[in-house]
C-alpha cells in the first residue's frame, strides 16, 4: 500500500447562481478591487492508503459521488499525489 | 396508528409537527434517528431544523444516516413521507425527491410568510385543496432555492409533480413573489410516488387555530387520509 493525498475540488456547475461568491465578489469591488467574475469552491484533501494512484482516484471518486458533491448542482475534480 | 417525526441532532421542528398532527387528530411520535423506524409506523414526518449543523451542505449529513434506508423502505411500501424544510432538504440530498435546495438567491436567511399556488391537487399532500387555491404558508430557511437541471425539470412539470409554487396574495406567479429564487418558483415536490414529498414551508407551522390561520392543515390530512385508505 502506499500513502496518497487525494483532492477533491467541488464546485457549482457553470450557469448554477452562487449568491455567496457574488456577495463575495460585490465586496472586493467595495475595497476597489475590479472583478469580472468570481467563483467559489469546496476543497477536500483526504489522505489515504491505497494500492496504486489509480485506485486511489477510485476511492476518492466514490467519495465525491456519493456524499463530498451533489450531482445535482455540482461538478467535482480528484487529484492524487503520493504523501 | 402512528406517525413517525424523526429527530436528528439539530431537528427543531420535530415537536411542532407532534403537536399539529395532534390537532388534525393523528396521533405522532418522536422518533430518534439511531433507533431507527417503528415496525407500526404509518407515516413519516423528517421535520425542519439544522441536521447536522448545516455542514457540507443543508441536509447532507442526515440523508446518509442509516435510519434513511428504513424511510426508503418504508415509501417503496407505500407509507406516506413528508419532508419540511430541513427535511426537505434530506429528503433530495437522499434522492427520496429529485433536484437540490441551496442557498437563497439573496445569500440572506429568511423568514417570514409567503403565498403559494397549488398546482396540483391529486396527490395525497395537497387533497384538501383546489388546483390553483392560493394558501399562506411560513418560511424560515437560509436553502431553499430549488435548482435542478432544465431537462428534468421540463419532466417533473410534465409528470405533474410540483406541489406548490409561490405566487403572490392573488396567485401569480412572478420573479417578485419568490422569496428564494427557486427556479419556475418550485416550493415543494414529490418523488417518484406522489406519497413522497418534500416542500421548503412549514404547514406545521400554521395548522393550530390558537395561533392563526391554519391553512397547513390540508397537507397533514395526508397522514390521517394515508390511514382511513
Amino acid at each position: 500500500m502506499t500513502a496518497y493525498t487525494a483532492t477533491v475540488t467541488v464546485r457549482l456547475k457553470r450557469g448554477v447562481l452562487d449568491p455567496e461568491a457574488e456577495t463575495t465578489r460585490h465586496s472586493l469591488e467595495r475595497l476597489g478591487f475590479e472583478v469580472d467574475e468570481l467563483r467559489m469552491a469546496d476543497r477536500f484533501e483526504i489522505d489515504l492508503d491505497a494500492e496504486s494512484a489509480a485506485a486511489a482516484r477510485d476511492e476518492a471518486d466514490d467519495m465525491a459521488e456519493r456524499l463530498l458533491a451533489n450531482p445535482t448542482i455540482h461538478d467535482y475534480t480528484v487529484d492524487v499525489d503520493e504523501r | 396508528m402512528t406517525v413517525a417525526v424523526i429527530r436528528f441532532g439539530g431537528s427543531n421542528c420535530d415537536r411542532d409537527a407532534v403537536r399539529a398532527l395532534a390537532e388534525i387528530g393523528v396521533d405522532a411520535e418522536i422518533v430518534w434517528h439511531e433507533d431507527g423506524l417503528p415496525a407500526d409506523t404509518t407515516g413519516v414526518v423528517i421535520p425542519g431544523g439544522f441536521s447536522y449543523g448545516d455542514y457540507l451542505r443543508a441536509g447532507a449529513m442526515a440523508a446518509r444516516s442509516p435510519i434513511m434506508d428504513d424511510v426508503r423502505a418504508a415509501a417503496e411500501d407505500g407509507t406516506p413521507v413528508l419532508g419540511i424544510c430541513n427535511g426537505a432538504q434530506i429528503g433530495c440530498e437522499s434522492s427520496l425527491t429529485p433536484g437540490a435546495f441551496t442557498t437563497n438567491a439573496s445569500a440572506r436567511f429568511q423568514c417570514e410568510h409567503v403565498h403559494c399556488r397549488v398546482e396540483n391537487a391529486d396527490t395525497p399532500w395537497t387533497a384538501a385543496y383546489d388546483e390553483g387555491e392560493v394558501v399562506e404558508l411560513p418560511i424560515a430557511h437560509g436553502e431553499g432555492r430549488y435548482e435542478v437541471d432544465d431537462d428534468r425539470l421540463d419532466e417533473l412539470e410534465a409528470d405533474d409533480r410540483i406541489l406548490f409554487r409561490y405566487c403572490d396574495e392573488e396567485g401569480n406567479v412572478t420573479p417578485e413573489a419568490n422569496p428564494n429564487g427557486s427556479k419556475h418558483s418550485v416550493a415543494g415536490v414529490t418523488g417518484e410516488s406522489a406519497h413522497v414529498a418534500v416542500m421548503m414551508p412549514h404547514p406545521e407551522r400554521i395548522t393550530l387555530p390558537d395561533v392563526g390561520p391554519t391553512d397547513g392543515q390540508g397537507v397533514l390530512r395526508a397522514f390521517a387520509d394515508a390511514v382511513e385508505a
